[in-house]
């Protein structure tokens, strides 16, 4: 099996209006290089669905976002995602659905499993159930009689993730010090696409790490893309840490139109071979 | 071993939250909440589990913000697990509040209007499937009724009130402390209002009320909040804090 793709053609799989789920977590292990190709694109209308970080932001600053499904948008260092604070005070993301991290795990492992609804006492009382009225309560059908949250499931269109290694069937290994919840998102999804920071040969997989970050199989992915860096700025260790120099510079971009237009004409209105040159010049 | 400062009452307030929690996963998020676990973990409560907030956990107490202290790795706790323990029960978590109210409800996601608001914070996180699922208590490095209100903008965090209304769905529903910079809080009282509990040296019952925006549940006698004794001062002193973190977060008032 060979399932080697380019980043334009995973995006050129994609359709406005579609849902797409991004792997990772904050700042952490984000399939930059195929989000910075969505921003490259004339995609539009997407409902994201994410533990955000940066992608978020910048999806929101360029107006690709129709409907966000989020636990958080942080930068960790910076704690709150900077674009995505004036995306939320401007509303200028028209739907907003914003859930407890553990409701949003249990929506896409529902999906991964094909269940309509997981059940949980996570949102109860809180004003997450407030806020999204279509998430229904669900009475235990034993002697307990507990009403709970009945967590629907965030099936996705597509899934787009970025591993530490791959082989070109789309077998995935996360060698950092956590697989996040990459796998629910490609199980949740109807396609998934995941960039690697280097290929290797199948037989040379056990030689990167241990069996256990094996995490993807390769039943579960439908386009790998080599992308060396590709989850830069966000970390993705033990290949590299965040750049948090660089996180820096765009965070200040929020606050100074210039900043931005600068930004975006060095690191985002170029080919993502030119993004890392950039990148590199800033070493 | 004199001149006992603020935040060193702060850091045994926040101590004394996790007195009686045994072989749990305690979660103190922030810097005198962190200062204020390992305090217990190295005195009173030994059995404390402790992780780096990112995926592992400590099988020592490193000193908070101590370049180059020895830490030992006892277990493996990525976000996945963490979520398990967290609906499992066994755990204790110390979260912030931008906005807390009398029944403890407690506000992370937004000021102002939900759709449009004044002002983005860091959103629920994990503050909903925290307080209905283990114990939680909170920390407040700045008492005042900007934190202290009558009506909180966003529930995050469950309140009483609002567990109280969910009946047997809340029975893991537990609130445990509030400590500021001032005093210490609690719920103990016949209809879960939040009770003042005892003040830190040198403050006041009318200093609380005035930073507080709701009545609180005031005793005839309020205890001081018990002082660090001779081991514990030297532990944050020497092993904890040296390098003063929880000064920067609480310097004592002049």
């Amino acid at each position: 099996m060979d399932k080697r793709m380019t980043e334009s053609e995973v995006i050129a799989e994609l359709r406005d209006g579609m849902t797409i789920g991004i792997g990772g977590w904050g700042p952490r292990r984000k399939p930059m290089s195929l989000v910075r190709e969505i921003l490259r694109s004339d995609l539009k209308d997407l409902t994201v669905v994410a533990y955000g970080g940066p992608e978020v932001g910048l999806l929101a600053k360029y107006g690709k976002i129709k409907k966000l499904i989020y636990g958080f948008v942080s930068l960790d260092s910076i704690p709150l995602e900077p674009h995505f604070r004036i995306a939320r005070q401007t509303a200028s993301i028209p739907e907003i659905v914003e859930l407890d991290e553990g409701m949003f795990q249990w929506g896409l492992y529902a999906a991964s499993l094909r269940l309509p609804f997981l059940p949980t006492r996570a949102g109860l009382g809180s004003d997450v159930l407030k806020y999204n009225p279509d998430i229904k309560t669900v009475k235990s059908p034993y002697a307990d009689a507990e009403e709970l949250v009945a967590m629907p499931a965030l099936n996705l269109d597509v899934a787009l993730i970025h591993m530490n290694r791959g082989d070109a069937g789309g077998n995935g290994m996360a060698l950092g010090p956590d697989p996040f919840f990459d796998d629910l998102f490609c199980g949740a999804a109807e396609k998934a696409y995941m960039s690697v920071e280097k290929l290797v040969e199948t037989k040379e997989l056990l030689e990167q790490g241990p069996i256990q970050c094996l995490k993807i199989n390769r039943s579960m992915v439908q386009g790998v893309v080599e992308a060396p860096n590709g989850a830069h700025f966000t970390e993705c260790p033990p290949d590299y840490f965040r750049d948090e120099a660089f996180q820096k510079k765009y965070a200040a971009t929020a606050k100074d139109e210039q900043a931005w237009d600068d930004f975006k004409k060095t690191y985002l209105d170029v080919s993502e071979a030119d993004y890392q040159k950039a990148v590199k010049a800033n070493d | 071993m004199t001149d006992i400062q603020r935040d060193e009452y702060c850091a045994v307030a926040i101590a004394e939250a996790f007195r009686g929690d045994g072989e749990i996963l305690i979660s103190p998020i922030g810097n005198l909440p962190a200062i204020g676990a390992r305090l217990a973990r190295l005195s009173f409560e030994p059995g404390l589990m402790l992780s780096d907030g990112v995926s592992k956990l400590f099988g020592n107490t490193p000193g908070w913000g101590v370049k180059g202290a020895e830490k030992i790795i006892e277990g493996y706790v990525p976000y996945r697990t963490i979520f398990d323990i967290v609906w499992s029960g066994k755990r204790h978590v110390m979260m912030g509040a931008t906005q807390i109210d009398k029944y403890g409800n407690q506000n992370i996601a937004c000021i102002g209007d939900f759709k449009q608001p004044k002002s983005q914070l860091l959103g629920m996180r994990g503050a909903p499937g925290n307080t209905i699922s283990h114990p939680t208590s909170y920390w407040v490095s700045k008492h005042s009724t900007r934190v202290f209100v009558e009506k909180v903008d966003v529930v995050s965090g469950v309140g009483y009130d609002r567990a109280r209304e969910l009946g047997s769905a809340a029975k893991y529903h537990e609130i445990r402390r509030v400590v500021t910079n001032l005093c210490v809080l609690d719920f103990e009282t016949p209809d879960n209002r939040m009770r003042l509990r005892s003040l830190h040296p040198g403050v006041t019952v009318d200093q609380v009320v005035e930073n507080t925006g709701f009545e609180l549940v005031i005793p005839d006698d309020v205890p001081e909040t018990r002082a660090p004794n001779a081991e514990e001062l030297r532990l944050l002193r020497e092993d904890i804090d040296p390098n003063g973190n929880g000064k920067k977060e609480v310097p004592t008032e002049a």
